[in-house]
Parts: C-alpha cells; sequence; structure tokens
C-alpha cells in the first residue's frame, strides 16, 4: 500500500470543498451548464444516459481494505448498490445525483480517493501491472514510478488543458499486463545488455477510431531522466498536438504525422533543456517514495503445502480454480489469486456492495487488506498465503466471484456500451452475457484456452476491441445494432492490432459468430496446446472468414 | 450574433420531442407543451414540423437550470396516440438498461428505473 502525507489529504479535501461550492452554484442557477460542465469533468462527473456518473481513479490499481469498504458504501448510500470497474483502473458509479455528489467525494475523500484527471485533457490516472511488487517477473515495483509522475503531473497548470487526454501507462515485467503499446504514453522498464535497468519510452499508441501502437522513441532511458523525458514529452505534444480537430488531437496523430524519429528529436530538443534541472531525479527522493509503498509482513513459508495437493485432488472446482485463478507470487508460500468479475450472465466489471465488503474483509484475513483492479475488469487479492486458499476459494465461490475463467472466453472485457453510455450506438453488456450463456460449459472454455474477447460499444474503444482476439465493436447501421469481428488482436508484450473478418453481423447473430470462430479454431489449431492467438496468426482470418460468412 | 440554434438548420421529417437530463439528477425528462418538463414521454409535447421543433428547442436551452443538454429525438406514435421512442438509444433512455442491475433487488426495481416523482418547472 501506498501512504498518503498531509499534503495529498489536504489537496483532496479542499478539492471536494471546492466542487461542493461548484455544485451549490449550478443547484442554485449560478453557474450554467457551460460553466459548470468542465468543472465537474475535472472531478470525473460525466453525465450519460440516464444520469450522472462520477468516475473514480483507483491509482496503479492499488487498494485497501478500507477503500474498497469505502467504494462498497458509496454505492450503498449514493448510488443503486453496485461499481463498475473498467479498463483503465477506475471504478464508475453511473447513478449518482448531483446534490449528492459533494457528500460522496467527501467520503471517498476521506479514505484518500477522488476523481481528479478521471476526464478532461490532462493526464489521466496512470495505470500498471495489477500484480506490481509481487510478480516474479518484475524488475522493480512500477507503482514507484507511476506515483512519482502522478505526484508531477496531478494540478500541473501546464499539463491541464492538453489538446487532448493523455494516458500513461508503466510495466517492469518480462509479460506485459499493463496493455502498455495502446497507450499515449508507455514505460517499460527492463535489464540491458550491461545489467543496467532503464526505460524503453513509446509514445502514441490508443485506440479508437484511428487505433496505433506505441511507437519506440527512446530504447533506453536512465531511471533519474524519467520524469524530465516524460515532461519534455508533455511539452512537444503540447506545443505540437491538433487543437483544431478533436478527432486529430491525441499525441498518437502528432507521432504518425511526425513520423516517430521527427517527435524524437523535438522531445530530445526540449528535454536536453531541462534534463539536469530539478526534474533530475535524485536517489533520495525516488527512495522517499519507494518508502511509502509498505509490503506485508510476509513469513517465511514452503512453496506447495501438501495440504494443497491433498485439496486438488479431492476437488474438481477447487482444482480447476488453481489452475486459472491463482498464479505464483514472487515469495515461496504465497500466491496472487484473481477474483473474477465475469460470472456467467454477469456485466463485466461489475461488483456490488455485498461483493465488495466480502472480498475486503476477505483481504483483511488472507491478503495483508491489499487488493488490486487489473485493466481486465478483474480483482486481485495479492498476497494470500497458500495455506490459506481452499479456505479462501469457499468464501469467494459463496459471493459468486470464484468463477474459474480467468483468461478464457468468458472472461471479457466490455465497456457499459448503449445501456449507459450516452457516446455508444451499439450495447455492449448484453452481447457479452450472451456470450458467457453460448460458453457456460466450463470444459469447453478451458479446451478452448486462453481467448480473449473484448467488446465495445462505440468506435472509441474503451473494451479494447482491437486489441481482442476476438473483437466486437458495435456500430449503428440505420438505426439497427450491428457489430464488426476482429480477429488476431493483443494487448500484451506482442502487441497487435486486429484484422476485420467481413461485413458486420446484426446484434442476434454475434454470438451465433462468436460460436462459429470457436468451432473453426478448435477445427482449425494443430495441436491441443496451440493457443487460439497463435492459430489465427498461422492461418490468417481467412480460414475463420470463411466459416463465419458461409452460412450467413 | 446569429445563435447557435439559427446556424444549425433544424430537419423535421416526422413526429419529434425536445429530450434532456434534469440538472438535479440527471434523469431523462421531456419538454412538454406548457413550458415544463416530464419524465413521462406521453406528457411530452410532439411536434411535426421545424418550427414547432425549434420553439421547444428556444424554450428548452432557456431553462439551463432544470435540464441540460437539449436535442431533437424522433417517436413514433402508437394508433392509440401513445408516443413510443423513435430508436432504441431512446428506448433505452426512457425505459432504463436493457439489462438487469447486479444489485440487491430491495435497492433496485427490476425493470423500470424511471424517477417516479414529476418534474414541474416553467420555463
Amino acid at each position: 500500500m501506498y501512504l498518503y502525507d498531509a499534503f495529498d489529504r489536504t489537496l483532496v479535501a479542499e478539492r471536494v470543498a471546492e466542487f461542493r461550492d461548484q455544485v451549490a452554484r449550478r443547484l442554485s442557477g449560478e453557474l450554467t451548464e457551460e460553466e459548470f460542465k468542465p468543472l465537474r469533468l475535472m472531478n470525473g462527473v460525466y453525465l450519460q444516459l440516464h444520469a450522472y456518473m462520477l468516475r473514480t481513479a483507483i491509482p496503479y490499481g492499488t487498494l485497501s481494505s478500507a477503500q474498497l469498504r469505502m467504494l462498497a458504501a458509496v454505492a450503498r448510500k449514493y448510488d443503486r448498490g453496485y461499481g463498475h470497474f473498467t479498463t483503465r483502473q477506475n471504478i464508475q458509479y453511473h447513478w449518482i445525483k448531483l446534490a449528492e455528489l459533494p457528500d460522496a467525494m467527501a467520503d471517498l475523500a476521506s479514505v484518500g480517493m477522488h476523481g481528479m484527471q478521471t476526464s478532461g485533457n490532462c493526464v489521466r490516472n496512470i495505470t500498471t501491472d495489477q500484480w506490481a511488487g509481487v510478480a516474479p517477473d518484475e524488475i522493480e515495483d512500477p507503482r514507484i514510478f507511476a506515483e512519482l509522475i502522478r505526484q508531477h503531473v496531478t494540478l500541473h497548470p501546464e499539463f491541464s488543458f492538453m489538446p487532448r487526454k493523455f494516458k500513461i501507462a508503466v510495466g517492469t515485467a518480462t509479460n506485459d499486463r499493463a496493455a502498455l503499446r495502446i497507450h499515449d504514453l508507455a514505460l517499460r522498464l527492463y535489464r540491458n545488455g550491461a545489467g543496467e535497468t532503464g526505460f524503453e519510452v513509446m509514445v502514441g499508441g490508443g485506440l479508437g477510431r484511428t487505433p496505433f501502437l506505441a511507437k519506440t522513441i527512446k530504447p533506453f532511458l536512465q531511471k533519474r531522466d524519467v520524469l524530465s523525458y516524460v515532461e519534455a514529452i508533455l511539452r512537444t505534444y503540447n506545443q505540437f498536438g491538433r487543437r483544431d480537430n478533436i478527432y486529430k488531437a491525441r499525441v498518437k496523430i502528432l507521432v504518425h504525422e511526425l513520423g516517430p524519429e521527427a517527435f524524437a528529436k523535438e522531445v530530445d530538443a526540449e528535454w536536453r533543456s531541462i534534463k539536469d534541472g530539478n526534474l533530475a531525479l535524485d536517489a533520495a527522493a525516488v527512495a522517499e517514495i519507494a518508502g511509502r509503498f509498505r509490503y506485508p509482513d510476509y513469513e517465511k513459508l514452503d512453496d506447495n503445502p501438501r495440504e494443497l495437493a491433498a485439496a486438488r485432488r479431492a476437488d474438481r472446482g477447487f482444482d480447476a480454480w488453481m489452475g486459472n485463478c491463482v498464479a505464483n507470487h514472487k515469495l515461496p508460500g504465497y500466491a496472487i489469486v484473481t477474483a473474477s468479475l465475469k460470472p456467467e450472465g454477469g456485466t463485466p466489471g461489475d461488483a456490488t456492495a455485498t461483493q465488495m465488503d466480502a472480498i475486503a474483509d476477505l483481504a483483511d484475513r488472507t491478503s495483508f487488506g491489499e487488493i488490486r483492479v487489473g485493466h481486465e475488469q478483474n480483482l486481485v487479492l495479492p498476497h494470500v498465503a497458500q495455506r490459506d486458499l481452499v479456505a479462501l476459494w469457499r468464501e469467494l465461490d459463496a459471493v459468486g466471484i470464484a468463477v474459474p475463467n480467468v483468461n478464457l472466453v468468458s472472461d471479457i472485457i466490455s465497456c457499459p456500451g448503449l445501456d449507459y453510455c450516452s457516446l455508444a450506438n451499439a450495447r455492449s453488456i448484453p452481447i457479452a452475457q450472451e456470450i458467457t450463456r453460448r460458453f457456460h460449459n466450463l470444459d469447453l472454455q478451458r479446451d478452448l484456452g486462453r481467448l480473449h474477447v473484448n467488446i465495445s460499444g462505440c468506435i472509441n474503444a474503451c473494451g479494447h476491441h482491437h486489441v481482442g482476439h476476438i473483437g466486437i465493436l458495435g456500430v449503428d447501421k440505420n438505426g439497427e445494432e450491428f457489430y464488426q469481428i476482429t480477429l488476431g488482436g493483443k494487448a500484451d508484450q506482442n502487441a497487435t492490432l486486429g484484422t476485420l473478418i467481413g461485413p458486420a453481423v446484426p446484434y442476434a447473430e454475434v454470438a451465433d459468430v462468436v460460436e462459429d470462430i470457436a468451432a473453426a479454431y478448435l477445427e482449425l489449431r494443430q495441436r491441443p496446446d496451440e493457443l487460439f492467438i497463435d492459430t489465427v496468426k498461422r492461418t490468417g482470418v481467412e480460414p475463420f472468414r470463411e466459416r463465419v460468412y458461409a452460412a450467413r | 450574433m446569429t445563435s447557435p440554434l439559427e446556424q444549425k438548420k433544424i430537419k423535421v421529417t416526422g413526429p419529434v420531442v425536445v429530450t434532456a437530463n434534469r440538472a438535479g439528477d440527471g434523469a431523462v425528462v421531456y419538454r412538454r407543451a406548457d413550458g415544463g418538463w416530464s419524465n413521462e414521454l406521453d406528457a411530452a409535447a410532439v411536434v411535426t414540423d421545424a418550427a414547432g421543433a425549434q420553439r421547444l428547442m428556444t424554450g428548452a436551452l432557456g431553462d439551463d437550470r432544470h435540464a441540460v443538454g437539449p436535442y431533437i429525438a424522433p417517436v413514433k406514435l402508437a394508433p392509440g396516440g401513445q408516443v413510443r421512442p423513435g430508436n432504441l438509444r431512446e428506448l433505452i433512455r426512457r425505459g432504463g438498461p436493457t439489462i438487469e442491475l447486479p444489485a440487491a433487488p430491495r435497492a433496485m426495481p427490476k425493470r423500470d428505473y424511471r424517477i417516479a416523482e414529476p418534474v414541474h418547472s416553467q420555463a
């Protein structure tokens, strides 16, 4: 956990007081909506189809049990008893009343949470690997650098009115679990041939109507330079990014139009003038931030206690969950547990207040009071002793969050779509729900293996459809919902954008199409362990296209 | 100075209403003929020409304190005279999400999430 200091607490509390005054003036008519809108957006308050929506940041996806309990309490008191975890390590409440927003924000502020920079043309919530600090393949805790940048850019006047929003992700592990290359700016820490650690800097990624993977503009950046280099990138974007056309305003367009080399040259020119100034990191400042990330007092435990193996043999359900939801921890005797928020027929990423409270209690008992949120819209208990796994599984199962479907076809990433969102053209959630029903047989899901289905209800791509193994994009065709299908996308360290397989299909046929694609894969794969994504890579989309459209 | 409304020509090809979100809670509301707002579509003023739509919009834009983001939305008229949403988006705005919400039934009525109390505000 990260311990916020008095400065952070004051900043958040002052923001609540300021917003309370703004809301009062809006409700009295003193402020028009035109005047109020930018103020509410600075606090993550959107207006959706049916109500105001409050988006709250979960910096680098780390939550304490007290924070999760407060998220549950806010869901109960001010919303409709649930919240929606998003693809950017945020939570959204979809039914908040304007008059109650200041009180909800004050409650969130009491545990150090807020909606600042979850909207608007600023640096958004900085995301990272949900296994930060516990992953065996990690070099250093990425949250230290995410927090450094967060402190620098929070309410920074120079970066509060950029051409468009700016999303940063930080990764420090061999396996990319933070979808780095689809961010405006991605920092990947690695060890070079000389044994030094530094960052690969990638810029200009993003999905939406013009999808791009981020390009490397600096193959190796010393850690001491990370803040000055980020500053130079933001300044370059601020100076050259387009403000005349919202569809061309993201940094990806600038990088694409200038070319990564020319963009890097501009950044370097800016950087040279500031790199040895006060943004150069000194080890003491980094150590101070690192010191405020508190790690549990782990016990010295042996790996794979004997009772665990016996429990796996005794119960097929537990064995399936162990094989699917439990990952290796960097320390022996511990495990990382993913709690799937993707039950059959459910809304991906939604958790009820009851579930949030239950997970908070379980985190206190089994995970040193800590919970993580991943961009795949699941929750994680990062520090579970292996001896506690059986009991934990039973309790998670009791509240419906022990579904062993992580990374399987029913572990769907989905935006809220037209059921909630004022930007959407088509519904996402019912499509996801129908797919989970079609593939309710867990044996079939396991046979299909790793298979990511990502669904967006509009071209803005909040559901990351371009990087789904199967991507589904809702479009409007003369007032009817249609869906474009892409195959072969992925968001890991070998990120790829998917390929469109053919004409869009109507709402009622989307789940049929996914079944057709799954059936084609089972026939096409060379071996049972050839993953779906590898089969698509080997064969291309043509055989899948034939299968899908032969009968249509 | 020409107002944005006058700059943008309103095209009306069938029955339409003016709808917005209530300022206090964001609930969906419809412009009534008497200049107030209602959360019932049946109470909405239905017009079929550009002049009528513009009149409703002018009034709606002048009532920013009570309703946000007014726009012209298509409707269908049922044989009995009832007003029905003209497209899926408007159907969902009126009736709520098409999915069952995840919270406990006590906190969450199942199908119709319209705010019960009527809205009475004058432009």
